[in-house]
């Protein structure tokens, strides 16, 4: 058996991680790799396409029935999907209470306990909510857990914005631990140059674009269905694209401390692909009455 | 008269600050001075109330603690929720003995531990619904309960649960007041801010509770505040102002109840014990309600009788003559005692650490002793704290403020008191060290000390505690004989 190989997706909110690591988790099951999703989201929604559920039965909700995480058994929280792929999901409070972050630490440390990573495992990705907004959620790639980051992101500003700020906190705990960003995966919007635009966001970044996953509306039809595209068309060629993608990992070796860069940098790399005008300083602050006259 | 000079006392200052580094020395530096009497502010010379450094032991406690252990929790009738964690609640439980009379588990409750006892899925979850069950719990365990505190320790602050919306729909549900309080032990620097907020809480919550309901009021209703009523305290006070003649409406906290304290806005004076923990509400009634305020010191009978007269002038000359009459009776008394152990105590040396009153407040009652107090200090003062203990120290003595564990320790090997006073954490070290030492928070588990009958206890304890022969017997007789077999050698 080789070394577990520990992978976080990060990504703005609504990018497609969860689909995309799904369908990404599903072809690697498929190509006879072992797997395991943990999804760090209260939301709860990273493991539903591969267990065909509407969302999975979290490890805080079962603690908090049972009365304590140390009340449960590790079968209790592990539901078994497509492919043979194990699912958990973290679980946490509805939105506005509680400590969503606590719930992460909580259920990354149960499964650590409870041997969730020591049978023969190839991969484990964690599903991680869109923003690093506290600890709880940079706890997947503490040291000891995930080694490699992906991050989901598109030609879109936002999107761009976000993956730079990710990549600032992996530093953080790229010098505190051994976390690497391992490269972006384009969740494409069918924006215009948006591979190109990636690609060149990677390399400032100092990674590179892994894979572009365009964009398909099969990916939909098998959502609806709660199936990834890879168990619902085999045959597709999305399915394909997302087979790549899982080989690309597989044969990844390019693991960096990445190179965040100044807002202005970002600013002109949008501007130079013509996603973002150059700013006229004369109308900063001014109104739409203002320019009129 | 201080143990060392002007000179000794600024250098000993330097040679103990030498230890620090660079930064800290510079920080520290401004926490320690060298008394003197001629100064009217303390504020070129001190600095106090901030943060403490981090690696050095201090002695501090935290908001929670001023809040549910220092205003809160002597209220008797009243239940403080200790909200989160067990271990606040648990290890700050009956911990200042806040005697009361009443009924524990009945119809008083400072004992008892009554806590959410949060568990991981309530930090996860958040704690709002477990806080509503326990607020039912207690009505239906404790129905004779006045009301409810809902003291919140540190993570709810950090998890953000509501505890305002859940106090107020439950004290709709119980028809008592509920009160949230948001003392988390991460917010100011010591307990101090603590105070604060607890006085405020009680502003917004309880004081008005009876604006213009009836109240039969005399001339001479006066309330007692920041007397908190340990070893019986508040007790001895009382019993003075009682026979004066003036009618002690309630006390705040020690042995208080909350009808007490939403009658307090009906008196005609605040009697202030502890300024630093109660200043907030008293200055507020005085906006407020007219009310004026006065710090008074029952410690050791020249500060009473100077307090009981400062008392008076507030009132006609009824009180004035009752004063004096007090003064009196118990001269006799006060005398008797300090004629038998003044010659037991007299010329030793005294060095005070303790919270945000006694530091200054018992100097008196030592020099009634014949004892001198030589150092002094503050866990958790403010400027206005030294600005008043200047003129209660003798000149070129030692003020520190948030003494670390080192400082203080170095400070006594080279002040040599004869007596300590400060708190448990400090206790057993000076113990170690050969000196003797009261607990000048909790009394020793003595008191009380306030008043005419707590002088008479006082010093009875200082005694005991100077004067005990174990202190001769400090060094084991191996340990000893060397030294002598040397002597007979020359």
């Amino acid at each position: 058996m080789a070394k577990l190989r520990q992978c976080a997706i990060y990504g703005k909110g609504g990018i497609g991680k969860s689909t995309t690591t799904q369908n990404l988790v599903a072809a690697l099951a498929e190509s006879g790799k072992k797997v395991m999703i943990v999804g760090c989201d209260p939301k709860a929604d990273s493991t539903r396409l591969i267990l065909h559920s509407k969302a999975q039965t979290t490890v805080m909700h079962l603690a908090a029935e049972a009365g304590s995480v140390e009340d449960l058994e590790l079968e209790d929280v592990l539901s078994v999907g497509f492919g043979g792929v194990k699912c958990v999901e973290s679980g946490g409070p509805e939105p506005g209470v509680g400590c969503a972050g606590r719930g992460v630490i909580t259920a990354i440390n149960f499964l650590e306990e409870e041997g969730a990573y020591d049978e023969d495992l190839d991969f484990v990705f964690y599903d991680v909510l869109g923003d690093v907004v506290c600890g709880g959620f940079a706890m997947p790639i503490r040291e000891n857990k995930a080694q490699e980051i992906y991050i989901v992101c598109s030609g879109e500003m936002m999107a761009m914005y976000a993956a730079n700020n990710i990549a600032k906190g992996i530093v953080k705990y790229a010098n505190s631990g051994g976390v690497r960003l391992a490269g972006l995966i384009c969740n494409s919007r069918n924006t215009d140059r948006e591979d190109e635009l990636i690609m060149a966001l990677a390399s400032r970044l100092g990674t590179t674009m892994i894979h572009f996953v365009p964009r398909n509306n099969v990916v939909q039809h098998a959502e609806i269905r709660r199936m990834t595209c890879v168990e619902y068309d085999p045959t597709h060629k999305q399915s394909d694209e997302y087979r790549a993608l899982a080989s690309k990992i597989v044969n990844n070796t390019n693991f960096v401390i990445p190179t965040p860069v100044e807002m202005e940098e970002l600013e002109e790399l949008l501007m130079e692909f013509g996603i973002m005008e150059a700013e006229d300083e004369t109308i900063v602050g001014k109104t739409a009455a203002e320019l009129a006259a | 008269m201080a143990a060392l000079t002007r000179e000794e006392s600024a250098a000993l200052i330097a040679e103990v600050l030498e230890i620090y580094p660079e930064k800290a020395k510079k920080d520290r530096a401004k926490h320690l001075m060298v008394n003197d009497t001629t100064l009217e502010s303390s504020k070129k010379c001190i600095t106090s109330n901030r943060k403490s450094l981090p690696g050095v032991m201090t002695m501090r406690g935290c908001a929670y603690a001023g809040s549910k252990g220092v205003v809160w929790g002597p209220i008797k009738d009243i239940i403080s929720i200790s909200h989160g964690p067990v271990g606040c609640g648990q290890y700050a439980r009956a911990g200042r003995r806040n005697y009361y009379v009443g009924t524990t588990g009945v119809d008083a409750f400072c004992e008892l531990n009554i806590t959410s006892d949060f568990q991981e899925r309530d930090i996860v979850f958040g704690g709002d619904k477990k806080l509503a069950k326990l607020i039912e719990e207690i009505e239906i365990l404790f129905p004779l309960n006045k009301g409810i505190s809902v003291q919140s320790e540190c993570p709810i602050g950090l998890i953000g649960d509501d505890i305002e919306a859940v106090s107020k729909k439950a004290a709709a549900q119980i028809g008592k007041p509920v009160i949230p309080v948001r003392c988390e032990g991460f917010r100011g620097v010591s307990q101090s801010l603590g105070h604060h907020i607890a006085n405020d809480s009680v502003r917004d919550w309880i004081l008005s509770n009876r604006d213009g309901q009836a109240f039969e009021t005399t001339p001479y209703d006066v309330a007692i505040l920041g007397d908190y009523n340990i070893g019986g305290d508040a007790w001895a006070s009382r019993i003075l102002l009682e026979e004066m003649g003036l009618r002690v409406v309630a006390q705040w906290s020690g042995d208080g109840t909350l009808a007490e304290m939403e009658n307090t806005p009906k008196v005609k004076l605040n009697l202030l014990h502890c300024y630093r923990s109660m200043n907030y509400i008293s200055r507020h009634m005085e906006e407020k309600y007219g009310i004026p305020w006065m710090e008074y010191n029952f410690f050791g009978p020249t500060k009473i009788k100077e307090s009981l007269r400062k008392i008076a002038s507030f009132f006609d000359d009824k009180i004035k003559a009752g004063a004096e009459a007090v003064i009196e009776k118990y001269t006799p008394m006060m005398d008797e005692v300090i004629a038998k152990y003044k010659p037991r105590l007299e010329g030793k040396k005294v060095m005070l650490y303790v919270g945000g009153l006694r530091p200054r407040h018992v100097v008196g009652a030592y020099e009634d002793l014949g004892m001198e107090v030589v150092g002094t200090g503050y866990e958790f003062a403010h400027n206005d704290d030294y600005d008043r203990t200047i003129k209660e120290m003798g000149d070129a003595t030692l003020i520190y403020d948030d003494v670390t564990g080192y400082e203080f320790e170095e400070f006594v090997k080279a002040c040599k008191p004869d007596l300590i006073g400060s708190g448990i954490k400090e206790k057993y070290v000076f113990h170690k060290m050969g000196i003797p030492f009261r607990q000048l928070h909790s009394w020793d588990y003595s008191g009380p000390y306030h008043g005419c009958d707590g002088f008479a206890i006082f010093a009875k304890d200082m005694d005991l505690t100077l004067n005990n022969p174990c202190w001769n017997m400090m060094k084991a007789p191996w340990d000893k004989a060397p030294v002598a077999a040397e002597q007979k050698a020359a």
